[in-house]
């Protein structure tokens, strides 16, 4: 039949092409963090603006996803919401991958409550209590009575990590979590629910009219810390650890960061990408905005 | 007569309408014709071709397997269906959770099984009954003009990419859902469930009209000599005679929706709990395999669990796939005696 | 007559039925088509996304789409092609043939996500890295690529191309096989000669209806190369002419409407986007199984009109 021979040739075509063809040609790739993903992708936005040779590929996916793909040598560049762990480390490095941590940001951690829901403060505790499944009705913690529907993250997400981590103290999340695929996802069932409490990086939540992000006590006795000021986040609870459910942005590099990468990373955390992240509504790291040198590594 | 290009053609139900005809081949039976080389050559590669199929359903079944078995060696049997930890009294006891990230990880099938058949089980139903009542209507009921256009219609509802479908649950429905019936979960097992449903109807449709039409005309022409109204016709003989395709196109739609991804990623809050409660949220096997392989480490415990996960689901859908088909041959076989 | 009385419930509860199915699928184009058609403007449908993806087209996910469907067709179209003329042509009813069958049915009932593992397991890990070790390249074929995708987009559309082609083949009266063994043709020539020329439109259709299914899928793809977002199209250069670069990572539809809903930055915000991917994705497959349904009836005409 004459139209299936072109088609093979076809095939062989591309082929042949695809072995000739060069390796990705000058760019980045990032993967990771969902929480950063926005920031990552404005600042390569930005970044590339500047620097048309350079192209850089943001992707999602949560920042298990982003150091597993560093492990596994898939990506240039890692973002994530929480520190590489030592088995990662471990891991990587028998795959011959060293991990450069570089900190580009901070973020506060806000939790959420349907804007219809009259609490307007919690304690760290009562936010454990709440996730491991001991409380499990609003008015345990001085709400209207109502069962509390619990959204989190998927497993691979830094955020769920850290707040394990931070929050739970390590214990577990209660079983009938609704397990969300991104903090958008988490803000857009929150805002639906009425019920609902969820986390997640408060650039997410600040702009959201159906939301309230609830005040933070670290005990019982401490005052509540608001992570917001006039709508935007407030940089010095953050920096002073008066918010207690703040946190570190990282990237990782699988090793020695190219001339590429080195360029972009310093860029990130000089006074032009942290004025991005200023604008992104996460937290700059301190000092830079300023015009002082960040203690970055 | 073979029916041509459905729109389901290679979906399960396409493939099993196939008719056997024996076409006629040169140099068989006759004498004195030799097939030069080129012939040969051309038919070997075709061979080949033909093969390609058988070897990757193996391949798929070696490397599915290949790693999922690993997980039976990292992970203890027991795991798989509980773990035992010790709650903050110091008792210990036995949790079915699926939580791989964690201090304990758990491994607990329990919970994912259990949510892809709250899921598939009312899909099914409700499937069953709206495509029994479609394929009952196209076959019996309808004028060959309606017929005519309803089929291609019904066949375009197959043609939805499941990923709208299960965006519009997440966007629309689920609050259409809980605005009437009130649940506390917005995302659960029924909004999956239904969504899968719109996937299954038009296979289920399909086959039962398919099932119908073999049921042959002598049966319905005795029925009406027999003073039988035609509602008691179709009730009485033509359902009962094709009840096996019937039953074939219900397992069928239950294999499909156990291995539905988006809708149930989308759709289903993926908790990983084990209740009957269809208007809770649950987590299926396939939306743990797609929320979480892209984030595993390659080789490590989770990653092969994964893929455990994997080959259960394949067995599964496997064997659901097999069952209808030895159904469908031992139909065909009655009624074409 | 309470016998004709429930015969009529029963026939009306059929009807009924059947038009609930029918207004089902109604309401959902009717949906897509109110909230999506007020965002497809050329801006959209030729632009990049831009401010964080709220803003901005959906191009790089169009032509991504394109190229993936190209290649996986490019694919699966010899392939299953082949194997038809070989299992109508020349296969008679002993056990190998039927084993090919039964393969052919199961392929098409595994589950999407199983494929999306296989391709990352076998292609991604195993021919991929393979290939990286034999011809030195690094990480260049062992990472998620266009190429990997689109051949495990392929093998789930063989099923569809296998039997589409297989009932093309059959479509074509035995009378003309046996008229050109008649006058001395060897069997590839009976094949190439007499029989594929009119199966040609069925072919069609069955290659059509894999575009439509390959363009829709999503769990196959969702880690065998789908970027959430990529800055430039997949595109190298090869003496010059811009040609598609299938080591590449691509943008889809089908996945950006997974992203878009789940996963960005505000999911109200850019629900019109993702109203609007969505029409464009319908659209593309309702076109394309119009196209099949067509092509189809077209052929079963002229076939009916050859029948001696």
């Amino acid at each position: 039949m004459t139209t299936r021979r072109p088609m093979r040739i076809g095939v062989l075509a591309v082929a042949a092409l695809a072995l000739a063809a060069p390796a990705r040609a000058a760019n980045i790739t990032i993967k990771g963090s969902d929480t950063m993903v926005i920031l990552a992708q404005r600042l390569a936005e930005t970044y590339m603006k500047k620097n048309p040779a350079i192209t850089i590929q943001v992707t999602g996916g949560g920042s298990g996803t982003g150091i597993a793909a560093l492990i596994n040598k898939t990506t240039n560049l890692a973002n994530s919401s929480r520190p590489i762990k030592a088995e990662e480390i471990a891991k990587a490095n028998a795959n011959g991958v060293d991990p450069g941590e570089y900190r580009v940001a901070l973020d506060a951690l806000a939790v959420v409550v349907h804007k219809d829901n009259a609490l307007k403060e919690l304690s760290l505790q009562q936010v454990n209590g709440i996730y491991r499944g001991d409380i499990n009705d609003w008015s345990e913690v001085g709400g209207a009575p109502g069962r509390i529907v619990r959204y989190c993250r998927e497993s691979n997400s830094g955020t769920y990590v850290f707040f394990k981590e931070h929050v739970l103290q390590n214990g577990d999340y209660a079983a009938d979590c609704q397990t969300m695929p991104g903090t958008s996802a988490v803000a857009e069932a929150v805002s639906r629910d009425r019920s609902g409490i969820g986390y997640g990086g408060v650039a997410y939540f600040a702009p959201l009219a159906a939301v309230r992000i609830l005040s933070i006590k670290k005990t019982e006795t401490a005052p509540a810390v608001l992570p917001l000021k006039d709508g935007r986040p407030n940089n010095e609870v953050v920096w002073s650890g008066e918010y207690p459910i703040a946190r570190w942005l990282y990237m990782y590099t699988t090793g020695k960061p190219s001339a590429d990468e080195k360029a972009y990373l310093d860029w990130i955390v000089g006074p032009e990408g942290q004025q991005v992240v200023s604008d992104i509504e996460y937290v700059p790291l301190k000092g830079v905005l300023d015009g002082k040198k960040p203690a970055v590594h | 007569m073979v029916e041509g290009g459905s729109l389901m053609a290679g979906t399960a139900p396409g493939a099993l309408r196939t008719a056997s005809l024996e076409m006629p081949r040169a140099g068989g039976g006759r004498p004195g014709r030799r097939r030069g080389l080129g012939e040969a050559a051309i038919e070997l590669f075709l061979r080949m071709n033909g093969w390609v199929a058988v070897m990757l359903i193996a391949l798929i079944f070696v490397f599915l397997f290949k790693e999922g078995v690993q997980a039976l060696f990292s992970i203890p049997l027991s795991d798989f269906l509980g773990t035992t930890v010790t709650d903050y009294r110091g008792n210990p006891k036995v949790v079915r959770m699926w939580q791989p990230v964690s201090e304990l990880p758990k491994y607990s099938l329990l919970p994912l099984v259990c949510g892809s058949f709250l899921v598939a089980f009312p899909a099914t139903l409700i499937a069953g009954l709206f495509g029994v009542a479609g394929g009952i209507y196209l076959a019996e009921l309808a004028s060959t003009r309606t017929r005519e256009t309803l089929k291609p219609f019904i066949e375009l509802l197959a043609g939805i990419p499941t990923v709208v479908i299960g965006f519009l649950a997440l966007a629309t429905l689920g609050s259409v859902l809980q605005g009437l019936l009130g649940t506390t979960y917005r995302l659960n097992a029924f909004l999956g469930a239904l969504g899968v449903s719109l996937v299954i109807v038009p296979v289920i449709t399909s086959l039962t009209e398919d099932a119908l039409r073999a049921v042959p005309d002598e049966l319905r022409v005795a029925a009406y000599g027999l003073g039988a109204t035609r509602a008691q016709m179709i009730a009485r003989v033509t359902v009962p005679a094709a009840v096996s395709g019937i039953a074939a196109a219900l397992i069928l739609g239950m294999g499909r929706a156990l291995g539905e991804t988006m809708i149930v990623l989308m759709a289903t809050g993926n908790a990983a709990l084990i209740t009957l409660n269809v208007f809770s949220s649950v987590r299926t096997m396939t939306a743990t395999i797609a929320a979480e392989l892209g984030a595993v480490a390659q080789g490590g415990e989770q990653y092969q669990a994964l893929f455990l996960v994997g080959s259960l689901l394949f067995t599964l859908t496997f064997t659901m796939n097999l069952i209808a088909e030895l159904v469908l041959e031992r139909m065909r076989r009655r009624l074409t005696l | 007559m309470r016998r004709g009385l429930a015969g009529l419930v029963f026939e009306s509860l059929c009807r009924g039925l059947t038009f609930v199915t029918c207004a089902a699928l109604i309401s959902i184009l009717g949906l897509i088509v109110v909230h999506g058609v007020g965002v497809i403007t050329p801006e959209f449908l030729f632009g990049t996304p831009t401010e964080g993806m709220t803003k901005g087209g959906i191009f790089p996910a169009i032509f991504g789409t394109i190229c993936i469907t190209l290649l996986m067709i490019m694919m699966a179209l010899p392939l299953g092609v082949a194997a038809a003329i070989y299992l109508v042509e020349y296969a008679g009813k002993g056990l190998g043939p039927r084993i090919i069958r039964a393969a052919v049915n199961n392929l098409a009932g595994v589950p999407s996500i199983v494929f999306g593992l296989f391709g990352l397991g076998f292609f991604i890990l195993f021919v991929g890295r393979n290939i990286d070790r034999v011809l030195q390249t690094g990480l260049l074929f062992g990472q998620p690529a266009m190429l990997w995708a689109a051949a495990t987009l392929a093998i789930l559309v063989l099923p569809v191309v296998i039997v589409s082609t297989e009932e093309a083949l059959r479509g074509v009266p035995v009378s003309h096989r046996e008229a050109a063994f008649a006058l001395g043709a060897t069997p590839w020539q009976v094949v190439r000669r007499a029989v594929l020329p009119q199966a040609y439109p069925g072919i069609l259709t069955g290659a059509i209806l894999s575009v439509s299914r390959g363009a829709g899928e999503t769990a196959p793809i969702l880690f065998t190369g789908c970027a959430y977002f990529l800055p430039r199209l997949p595109l190298t250069e090869f003496l010059g002419i811009p040609i598609i670069n299938p080591l590449d990572q691509f943008m889809e539809l089908s996945y950006h409407i997974f992203i878009m809903a789940t996963q960005s930055t505000d999911a109200q915000v850019t629900r019109p986007i993702q109203y609007g991917t969505t029409l464009v994705l319908v659209t593309l497959t309702f076109v394309l199984n119009l196209a099949a349904i067509i092509t189809r009836n077209r052929f079963r005409r002229r076939l009916g009109a050859a029948r001696p």
